[in-house]
């Protein structure tokens, strides 16, 4: 044993010296994997959107460089020419011997981080590009933190505990819970590892923790802010490629993560001082959000009046105003606080602009009033425009007398006619809005060659008949808003949250509070005698229950019970589910399949349901190894057959199929009549078709106890 | 060179990032790099200096752009422009010199030089001569015949040592950059030892139990003040603690461990403890050149308390950080403007912060310096000695050329 030990103690070391002398990775991913900014994002990458004028991967890239990151590998899906193009005529190339190297990894068919970290991992293989721990962000993130402690952090705890390979940055920030989805969170105090992670619960919504958490010690927060930033080993990739259907970092990844138990995996969370920055631009609202913020420069030194990144220095004045030097502006102008006003931009007389970002080459007329909004380059305001907390993208013109209501997006190349009036919170581009409805997680527009098909091929004609939308002389197409968006559209504009909105949101916070107090105080520790913790999980039951019939009828083609039960399985841990739900949700989807399939008569129903039992069995066997399981299933049954008449008359005949088939023990079917005895009369008419079979079973034990004695 | 590009360009990085903080490591970094720069530059044979000037020059552009607010990049630039057109002024005169002393001399200027190999020892000391007079003389190289007397032994028996070594192979182009060299290590030693020499004055000026106020923290103060302290003078210290970096707290520290008598005090309470105070000394970010001092923030208040009160205030300056520049500038008097998250902590008024949605909205501005104008200075300690702010402007003149000061 002791033999044994020796060479394994040296090993350590030997790794512990290779830690020391790796390179500092990053993966930096640069597309977002969501829709959030489109339309902008049809036509240009999220990551090169410019934030305060500087485009976003260039304050990734300068915070990885300045925390002492050596190695970036960029990873680009769509648009990714654009993001490759913009990094080579970029200072991360042209820079001689650089600190930081920049490479590039394109993938145009990943549609998701899974798939994108699933390519990482298969080109791995060939040339194992990632030594060992790296960071993971995403190219939208604006920070400030140092990350070289953190990062030892994390090898320290991997050195000691194999199974933390993940550690996840957190900050406090009790402002954005009002603006984005609310995160919940529950952590070991002492150790940091994170127990419990749960994205967009609504407000005073109830949120169930798993009971063996509350073994111990449990930091509950509600006002933390996942920064996005992790520490990841390179067992996350691996991970990965193991579970194909893991798309979402957080919701599949980190959850699956937390519920199986079987590899153990750890997460920990890293909270990060405040005085340091870190955001994810994740929407139009954070966009607006983070730009301020550096403004107000909580972002030092990544801010407009230093050159971090190669980006031109602007001249900070008082008030917070950034001007460039060679601005020209007229006099009359009023330049509020808080502004910042790009190069070779021209401001014509008598004008009134505040709080605003303008781009570089603009030329803007008199008379305008410009607030809240974000203008970018080249774009041309004429005379008496007013724009109002809107984003106005490269080389839009806006004619005369045009007004923009709040709420606008007005993506490349856009003209607004004379005088006309842009409706509030529309978005406004020269391609017309994809006809397929997308879910949320979709791929943001693979390539622009097929974009630039949408406009050529599609319709000019259109385009001349639609004109009218836009007033005189425009060109453009307004994008619908499908009416459920729009009653959230406020949560996600630039606008500032709406007076009446945010007392809402205030009123109803002071609610819960008195309501939680007893229940769960905003972020405390729960002890472990609490059961205070809901454990209502009727919605998430509900979704679960549909996966499994879709996957188990999918899987019925494949006639393949190993393959059904890996696909359930892996089903039942990304909702955390019992495995008596489980039971029942494959029950449910079996009697689905027999009502389903074709029959004439309740005989052949009955024939069909028991051919499927017999053969699926084993599925269900699984998951019923216990009587109170079993239970579960014939309650479920007995639901079911509530519901459709045709099961009805066959309920005791497939309760003593099962019983028949072991699917389910006698002490299954005596315990649910006894539960059932005292239960209302309108309850017990399936209990009354099966008297007969319980009857039959209870003398059957009788016997068998009289020969045993 | 290539490696010498990406030396600079990595100092650039650490300039724009502020990754480099405080006067003297920026001079240091800033000077030694120079100092690699010159000696890997190429001269051709006609113009030397020029070429190393404009080597000099290209690269002390970029570092200044690269953070402006610190001046002190800018002046060790300068220093360096200003050794190199001395150098060459020194050569040329001794070369006309050597003329003259040697009859046996050749026709053209390198062959000149070889000539001279041995009596090089009288070709720098009239080099010396010929700077001292070609200059007009300063006040301070009038009442303080030393220190001039002592440099130039120093610089003639260097340079014959050196001499004798590369006699064979000496050319002017190497002689100059050898110069330029030897006097860039000059600077480097001088402003490696700027704090010796500082502190070494100290007991002229801290007497018998006196109480010394200081805000912020500087090295130059603490090896002042410790410098006295090893003196046997007992005194008492006041630090104000310099919010928001609370730096004050630091030194506080480094000096009870070093057993001043220390106590720290908030900066708004240096106007109600002035009254006790024998001196005001505090270090300087930068001196201009009309004796305004650009200094942490906090200091403007702590000088205009001392002038009420009467109390001398004493600034300390290494002789990197006189700038050659007056403050009507506006490109000097640039302010840093750090993150308000020193202030507050992000979130804290997030309310009054996001502005745009109400009537009014919070700014928060965080600067780092304070500007004190010249006439609340009372004396200047230099590692050259002390001066009256009136002075700063002749000092130096000693230090930089007239055609460096627009870069």
């Amino acid at each position: 044993m002791g033999a044994q030990k020796k060479p394994a103690a040296a090993r350590v070391r030997d790794d512990s010296e290779d830690l020391t002398r790796q390179r500092l990775q990053a993966i930096v991913l640069a597309d977002s994997f969501t829709t959030q900014f489109r339309p902008i994002t049809l036509e240009r990458p999220k990551v090169l959107l410019p934030l305060v004028n500087i485009p976003m991967i260039d304050y990734t890239l300068a915070w990885l460089e300045s925390a002492g990151i050596e190695e970036v590998f960029v990873f680009c899906c769509a648009h990714s020419s654009q993001v490759i193009d913009y990094l080579e005529k970029s200072e991360w190339y042209s820079r001689p011997n650089p600190n930081l190297l920049v490479r590039t990894i394109v993938s145009p068919k990943s549609t998701s981080v899974g798939d994108a970290l699933r390519y990482i991992y298969e080109q791995q293989t060939e040339t194992s590009q990632i030594q060992g721990d790296f960071v993971l962000v995403s190219g939208d993130t604006v920070s400030n933190m140092p990350l070289a402690g953190l990062i030892q952090e994390h090898r320290d705890r991997k050195k000691k505990d194999e199974k933390a390979i993940m550690t996840m940055v957190i900050k406090k920030d009790s402002r954005l819970g009002i603006v984005s989805d609310q995160l919940f969170i529950a952590v070991d105090p002492l150790t940091k590892q994170l127990l419990h992670y749960e994205e967009g619960t609504a407000r005073g919504g109830d949120v169930c923790l798993d009971k063996s958490l509350l073994d111990s010690t449990v930091l509950v927060c509600n006002d933390m802010q996942d920064c996005y930033i992790d520490i990841c080993s390179p067992e996350v990739l691996s991970l990965f490629e193991d579970n194909f259907d893991y798309q979402h970092l957080r919701r599949h990844f980190v959850n699956g993560l937390l519920v199986d138990d079987i590899m153990g995996y750890k997460i920990f969370t890293h909270e990060i001082q405040s005085s340091f920055y870190a955001a994810r631009i994740d929407n139009l609202r954070s966009y607006d959000m983070v730009s301020k913020n550096i403004i107000q420069r909580w972002t030092y030194p990544y801010v407009p009046d230093i050159n971090f990144s190669g980006n031109r220095p602007l001249k900070l004045g008082r008030q917070g105003i950034y001007r460039a030097s060679d601005a020209v502006q007229s006099r009359s102008t009023n330049i509020g606080a808080s502004t910042v006003i790009g190069y070779g931009t021209k401001i014509g007389n008598g004008g009134k602009i505040f709080n605003s970002v303008i781009g570089n080459g603009c030329s803007i007329g008199s008379n305008v009033v410009i607030q809240g909004s974000y203008i970018w380059n080249n774009v041309t305001i004429e005379d008496g425009c007013e724009i109002r907390n809107a984003i106005v993208c490269d080389g839009v013109k806006i004619r005369a007398g045009a007004v923009l209501q709040p709420g606008v997006v007005l993506s490349f190349n856009v003209v607004v006619g004379r005088n006309f009036v842009v409706p509030a919170y529309s978005k406004v581009s020269l391609l017309q809005q994809p006809t397929t409805e997308d879910s949320d997680e979709e791929l943001e527009y693979a390539d622009r060659s097929g974009t630039a098909d949408l406009l050529s091929g599609v319709n000019n004609l259109q385009l001349e008949s639609k004109a009218s939308e836009l007033g005189p002389d425009r060109t453009g197409y307004i994008w619908e808003v499908c009416d459920s968006a729009h009653d959230e559209e406020w949560k996600h504009s630039v606008i500032p949250i709406p007076m009446d909105k945010l007392a809402d949101i205030t009123r109803a916070m002071d609610d819960d509070d008195i309501e939680d107090e007893s229940v769960v105080p905003p972020s405390g520790e729960l002890k472990s005698d609490t059961d205070s913790i809901n454990t209502d999980a009727n919605d998430d039951y509900g979704y679960f229950e549909r996966e499994v019939e879709e996957t188990f009828l999918m899987a019925i083609i494949k006639d393949d019970v190993d393959h059904v039960i890996r696909l359930i399985n892996s089903r039942r841990f990304a909702y955390n589910m019992a495995s008596a739900d489980c039971a029942g949700a494959v029950f449910y989807s079996m009697m689905r399949l027999a009502v389903n399939t074709p029959h004439n008569s309740a005989s052949e129903l009955y024939r069909n349901a028991t051919t499927i039992i017999t053969k699926w069995k084993g599925v269900l066997g699984l998951y019923l190894k216990q009587t109170d399981e079993q239970i579960e299933v014939i309650m479920k049954f007995e639901e079911m057959c509530e519901e459709s008449a045709e099961l009805g008359p066959l309920f005791a005949q497939i309760v003593h199929f099962l019983y028949d088939k072991d699917v389910v023990q006698e002490d299954a079917i005596l315990r649910w009549g006894e539960e059932k005895a005292g239960a209302d009369e309108s309850d017990k008419v399936y209990l009354k078709q099966c008297e007969a079979l319980i009857q039959w079973l209870k003398e059957a034990s009788e016997e068998e106890e009289e020969e045993d004695s | 060179m290539p490696d010498v590009q990406s030396t600079v360009v990595e100092f650039v990085n650490k300039l724009r990032k502020r990754k480099i903080e405080g006067s003297q490591a920026t001079a240091k970094c800033t000077v030694e790099l120079l100092r690699s720069v010159i000696s890997h530059q190429r001269v051709p044979h006609a113009n030397q200096a020029a070429a190393l000037i404009d080597a000099v020059k290209a690269v002390g552009e970029q570092l200044v752009a690269a953070n402006p607010v610190e001046l002190a990049v800018g002046n060790v630039v300068r220093r360096v422009l200003h050794i190199i057109r001395e150098e060459d002024l020194s050569l040329t005169t001794a070369a006309m010199g050597g003329l003259d002393l040697l009859d046996a001399s050749d026709d053209d200027d390198v062959d000149n030089c070889k000539g001279i190999g041995y009596p090089a020892m009288s070709a720098a000391v009239v080099a010396a001569a010929a700077r001292s007079t070609l200059r007009p003389p300063s006040l301070q190289t009038l009442l303080e015949g030393t220190p001039e007397s002592a440099t130039v032994p120093y610089t003639s028996s260097s340079g014959a040592d050196s001499e004798s070594k590369t006699a064979d192979k000496s050319s002017l182009t190497r002689k100059l950059k050898h110069d330029v060299i030897e006097g860039v290590n000059q600077l480097i030693h001088e402003i490696a030892g700027c704090h010796e020499q500082i502190a070494e004055q100290a007991i002229e000026h801290i007497h018998q139990n006196e109480v010394i106020l200081t805000l912020g923290s500087s090295r130059t103060v603490l090896e002042f003040l410790c410098a006295a302290k090893e003196k046997k003078r007992s005194f008492r210290v006041f630090v104000a603690e310099g919010a928001p970096r609370y730096q004050g707290h630091l030194l506080a520290k480094e000096l009870v461990a070093r057993g001043l008598q220390t106590t720290v005090i908030t900066d708004s309470a240096v106007f109600a403890m002035i009254s006790r105070v024998n001196m005001v000394i505090i270090g300087a970010h930068a001196v201009m050149a009309n004796g305004g001092v650009i200094g942490p923030v906090g200091v403007n208040m702590a000088a205009l308390a001392a002038q009420k009160h009467a109390v001398p205030f004493v600034v300390l300056a290494g002789s990197h950080k006189l700038c050659p520049l007056y403050p009507h500038n506006p490109e000097v008097l640039l302010n840093e403007l750090r993150s308000p998250s020193e202030l507050l902590d992000f979130g804290e008024f997030s309310d009054c912060l996001d502005f745009g949605a109400g009537s009014g909205s919070l700014q928060v501005v965080n600067p780092t310096f304070d500007y004190v104008p010249p006439n609340l200075v009372s004396l200047f300690i230099t590692d050259t000695g002390g001066h009256n702010p009136s002075y700063m402007y002749r000092l130096i003149a000693d230090y930089y050329s007239a055609d460096d000061l627009v870069m």
